[in-house]
Parts: structure tokens; sequence; C-alpha cells
């Protein structure tokens, strides 16, 4: 029994390391300098690169952080510390339902509520359909870390007779603080690498964008675009972008993670 | 954050907090406001996402009604939107991957949970859970690269040598298949199932373990017979999560599913699932019918996912009180 299930376990991690692996074999080899300042070329002509990928990626999350993880901590706060129990369940489990919903679906959501009446595809449309997706993460991590400070930290301030938006402010949150940083970092690289809810909201583009009003190319449309291509110089450009996106994802998710298993930081 | 009085402030004085004029004034309320919208933003977000699918499918609803679920075709040309190949297409994958994730995943959250020092089970979760936050499209791009040139030279041909004469591996593989995003499926929920699985493992008080043991009974028939039973609420729960997420997934399923809408007995033969026509036809619909009926493949996909999660998570809450008697 030990052997059947430490090979059911070997093979899972087996399968992580595997696609590291093969990513870095072909990834690697793809990468160069013109891979991260060179627009894409037309088919046939070499030397091309994703430069606007790249930057349409970081545009598109900045978007969705400025979106959604102000209305997710706020949220996570007022279900931690505020709180009535009529209101806090529907809000927990809206949260859940919005959680659960595919991610294709909220693309199709986000079309119909602000591509469609704008009339084009844009970086906005992007940024807000991502951070949907956000939200639900950052309420949870919020509530989960604010939960975590004791009580005798709260009780404490009000002995000492701070009203309760300055305890929250000035006390809970910043010993919670670190747990929230982290749990935000990982929201952000799980939606990173989320493709379907751009595919026709952000849509794509083979230039610059410039403003927020213009389609915007995004990394993972663009893997998605090039490794369905019938051009080997669109795989090899599929492969360098899947091992820069794996590499900024795995890389968030490690440091988050550590940083979130030292627990609440308590400054004394 | 929110507004704090500017000067210290300290506690109010007892008439002024009584009443929500006075609070207001003071600043408290006003914190406690903006948090509440916050989560009724929240609230609003969730209900016009289910309004905006039930609006913007009414043309095709209206048209088709509940023909929909049942028909086969798929003719955009004439206007004729069915569902049934993109319903079978998603249950077919998902089933079949929970086929695979479901010994993988429960067998090594076994081992991660009663088997494993606890350091190396640690260290083991978390390079799973990394697992977890692969993006698709990198499953999609190693499954069109990697997985199916495999499946193509070895193992399909191994499996048609064997087992050729079941309808199920019948025909051509050309390939992209049923049966290859399947894999790729099962790939990506696994990590799901373990995670959960370990977590409800570990929540088994020691003394079921010990007591089954001073009956006499060995490691594996404490946990096959003991230690599964008290935990297969919770472990089903996290079958029913790693199916929800697998009912949904777009970007790998539609890199190696084929995109044919079909349905087909063999494994082998290309398939189309719901999410995947979303993704490739609804950017280049035609028509408002056109888009209506892609709409309307995404309420049924809202559904079937909202019920599913709802039931998991009950599973998963009741989880630890079943075997306490």
């Amino acid at each position: 029994m030990l052997g059947i299930t430490a090979l059911c376990t070997l093979i899972t991690v087996g399968v992580l390391f595997f696609i590291l692996g093969d990513l870095v074999a072909h990834g690697i080899g793809s990468l160069n300098w013109a891979f991260f300042t060179r627009l894409p070329v037309p088919v046939g002509e070499t030397g091309g690169g994703l430069a606007n990928a790249i930057v349409g990626s970081g545009k598109v999350l900045l978007l969705a952080t400025i979106f959604g993880i102000p209305i997710g901590f706020l949220g996570g706060v007022y279900l931690s510390e505020y709180g009535n129990p009529t209101i806090s369940f529907v809000i927990r489990y809206v949260t859940d339902l919005l959680n659960g919903v595919p991610s294709i679906v909220i693309g199709l959501v986000v079309w119909g509520l602000v591509v469609h009446p704008m009339g084009h595809f844009s970086a906005f449309a992007g940024g807000v359909a991502l951070g949907i997706m956000m939200i639900p993460i950052s309420v949870r991590s919020t509530e989960e870390f604010l939960h975590a400070v004791p009580s005798s930290l709260r009780e404490a301030a009000s002995a000492l007779g701070a009203s309760k938006s300055k305890t929250i402010a000035t006390v809970v949150v910043p010993a919670a603080a670190r747990g929230i940083i982290s749990g935000t970092m990982l929201d952000l690289a799980r939606v990173a690498g989320e493709t379907a809810p751009l595919l026709f909201t952000a849509f794509g583009n083979q230039f610059w964008s410039s403003g927020w009003n213009q389609p915007i190319a995004t990394l993972p449309v663009m893997i998605y675009t090039y490794a369905l291509g019938p051009y080997d110089d669109w795989h090899r450009q599929a492969w360098a972008a899947g091992f820069v996106l794996l590499a900024g994802v795995l890389v968030v998710n490690i440091i988050a993670r550590l940083t979130m298993a030292r627990g609440i930081h308590i400054p004394r | 954050m929110a507004t704090v009085p500017a000067t210290s402030e300290g506690a109010l004085p007892p008439r002024r907090a009584q009443t929500f004029w006075g609070r207001l004034q003071a600043g408290e309320e006003l914190a406690r406001l903006i948090a509440v919208t916050a989560g009724g933003a929240i609230f609003i977000i969730t209900a016009l996402v289910f309004y905006e699918l039930v609006s913007q499918s009414a043309l095709s609803r209206h048209q088709f009604g509940w023909h929909f679920l049942v028909t086969s075709t798929w003719d955009p040309v004439a206007g004729n939107f069915g569902a049934l190949p993109f319903i079978y297409g998603t249950i077919i994958t998902s089933v079949l991957s929970l086929l695979i994730a479901i010994p993988l995943g429960v067998g090594a959250a076994v081992f991660l949970a009663e088997m494993a020092p606890i350091g190396i089970s640690n260290s083991l979760t978390f390079l799973i859970e990394l697992l977890a936050a692969v993006p698709s499209v990198i499953f999609g791009v190693l499954g069109v690269f990697v997985l199916i040139p495999i499946l193509r030279s070895d193992v399909v041909p191994f499996l048609k040598a064997v087992f050729g004469d079941l309808p199920i591996f019948a025909g051509a593989f050309y390939g992209v298949s049923v049966f290859s995003a399947a894999i790729v499926l099962s790939l990506m929920i696994v990590p799901f199932i373990v995670s959960v699985s370990r977590e409800v493992l570990l929540t088994v008080p020691s003394d079921q373990r010990e007591g089954a043991m001073a009956l006499g009974s060995t490691k594996w028939q404490t946990t096959w017979k003991v230690v599964m039973p008290f935990a297969s609420k919770g472990i089903m729960g996290s079958v029913f999560l790693a199916l929800a997420r697998a009912l949904g997934e777009t970007m790998a399923v539609t890199m190696v599913i084929g995109n044919t809408p079909q349905i087909k007995a063999s494994l082998l033969a290309p398939g189309y699932s719901i999410a995947a026509v979303i993704a490739n036809e609804f950017a280049e619909a035609t028509g408002d019918l056109y888009q209506s009926a892609l709409i309307e493949l995404g309420l049924v996909l809202f559904g079937v996912t909202f019920v599913l999660n709802g039931l998991a998570r009950i599973m998963i809450l009741t989880a630890g009180r079943k075997g306490a008697h």
C-alpha cells in the first residue's frame, strides 16, 4: 500500500517537474532580447517578439488590481470586523458563487456589460473581467487573516480609547498586512494566467495599444494564438512566452506562500 | 483606509454613540458604510452576472425553448442551434478526467496524510499546490506539443492493440480527441483532490486510528476501513469541487479536444465542450441568434457549476459530523 500511494504521489509531483522541465528546455533556448523588446512581425519573418503582450498583461493586471482589490479588501474587512448575521451570510454566499463561475462565463458577462455598450474591445474591459475574478479570493484571504489577529489586540486598543475604525486602520490591518499582501500576490498570480475572460474583452492587438480604450495584447492570449498556429516561429515564441508566464506565476506563488507561512506579524 | 478622525478622538460620549447621526458625525458609521458598500458591490456584481446571462440569452431561449438542451445540430448558417454535442463533450471529458484523477489524487492524499513523515508531507503538498497554480493555457501548450505526440506514437497504438475491439477505442486517432482532453483535465484537477482530501484526512481524530489498531488491524485495514469512511464525505466534496473546475475549464480543453460538434461513442474521436465552443466561436458569431445561443450555453454552464459548487460546499462543511457515533 505504501508503494501504490507513494507512486500516486510521485506521479502527481512528477507532472509538475515534467512541466517545468519541458518549459525550461523548450523555452529558455527561445528567449532572446528581441522577445522582450520587439513587436510581432509578419509571418515568415524572424526576429519578432511579444513586447506588446508583456506590457499589455501588465496594464490589464494593473486595472484588475485597481478594480478588484479594494472591493475585495473592504468586503473582507466587513465580514471580519463588522458583520451582521444576515448580511454576512449573503455576502459570503455570493462571494462563493462568484468564485465558482467559470472564467469564460465571466468573459461573456463583461462582454455584455462593457464591450457591447462601448462598441469595441478594450483594456478596460479586460481589467474589469480579471478584477471580478480577483474579488472572491481577496475577500476570503483578507477575512481569514484579519480573523487570525488575536482579539486581545483589539481589546487593548479599545481600552486605550480608540474607536472601532481607528482600531481597524491602525492596529488590526497592519498586524495582518503580511498575510493580506501575500494573499493579494497569490490572487494576482492566479489571474495573470487567465486567458478565457480576455478572449472577447481585451481581444488582442498586433501593435502597441495606447490608453485604456483600445484592444490590447496579453501574454496568455498570445500563447494560445501562437501555439495553435501553423508556423514554427510562432511555436518557438509560444514556448518562450509560456516559460516567462510560468516563471512569473511560480515565483510570485512561492514568495507569497513562504511569506504567508510566517504567519501574523505583530510588531512589538 | 476609510476615514480616521484627524485628532485622536478617543471613545465617543455615551449619548452621541447611540444615535446613527451621532456616529455618522464622528466618522464611525462612515467606515462601516464603506465596508458594507463593498460587500453590496459584490452582491450587485454577482446579480449582474446572472442577469446578463439570462437577458442576453433571451432570444435563443424563446426560439428554442427546452429543445435546445436535447438537439444535436449546430448549424450557424441555417440558424439551428442545439446544445447536446457540447453537453455530451463536457460531461464525457469531465467524468473521464475524474476517473483518472480520483484514484491518483486520493492515493496521493492517503500517502501524504497517513504514511509520509510530516516534513516530507508538507513539502510535497507545497509542490502539488504549485501545480494548481499553473495557468491552464500552459497545460494546453504541453498537451498540444508533448502529450498528443506521445499518445499518438505510443499510448494509443498500445490501447488499440489490446482493447481495439471495444467501441470506445474505435476509429482513427488524430491526436486531438476527447481522450487527450480528459488526460489534460485530470492533470489539472488532481491537485485540488489531493489538497482537500489530505486536509480532510488529517482532521480524522487519531483515536479512530488508535482504536482500529488496538483491535489488531493493519495499516491498510485501518486506512481503508476506518479512516477513509470517516473522511468520505469530505473527499466526495473535493471530488465535486474538482468536477466543477473541470466542467468550466476552457483553454486546455479547447486546444486538445478537436473542436468538432459531434457525439461519437469512441473516446478517440474529436469532440467539443461548452466552454470550448464559446471561446472559439463567440468573437466571430454573426447575428444576434448565434450570440444568444452561445450565451445560453454559458447560462447552462453557469447553472451546472452553481449547483455542483453548492453541493460541494455542503459536503465539505458537513464532513466531520459523520462518524461521531
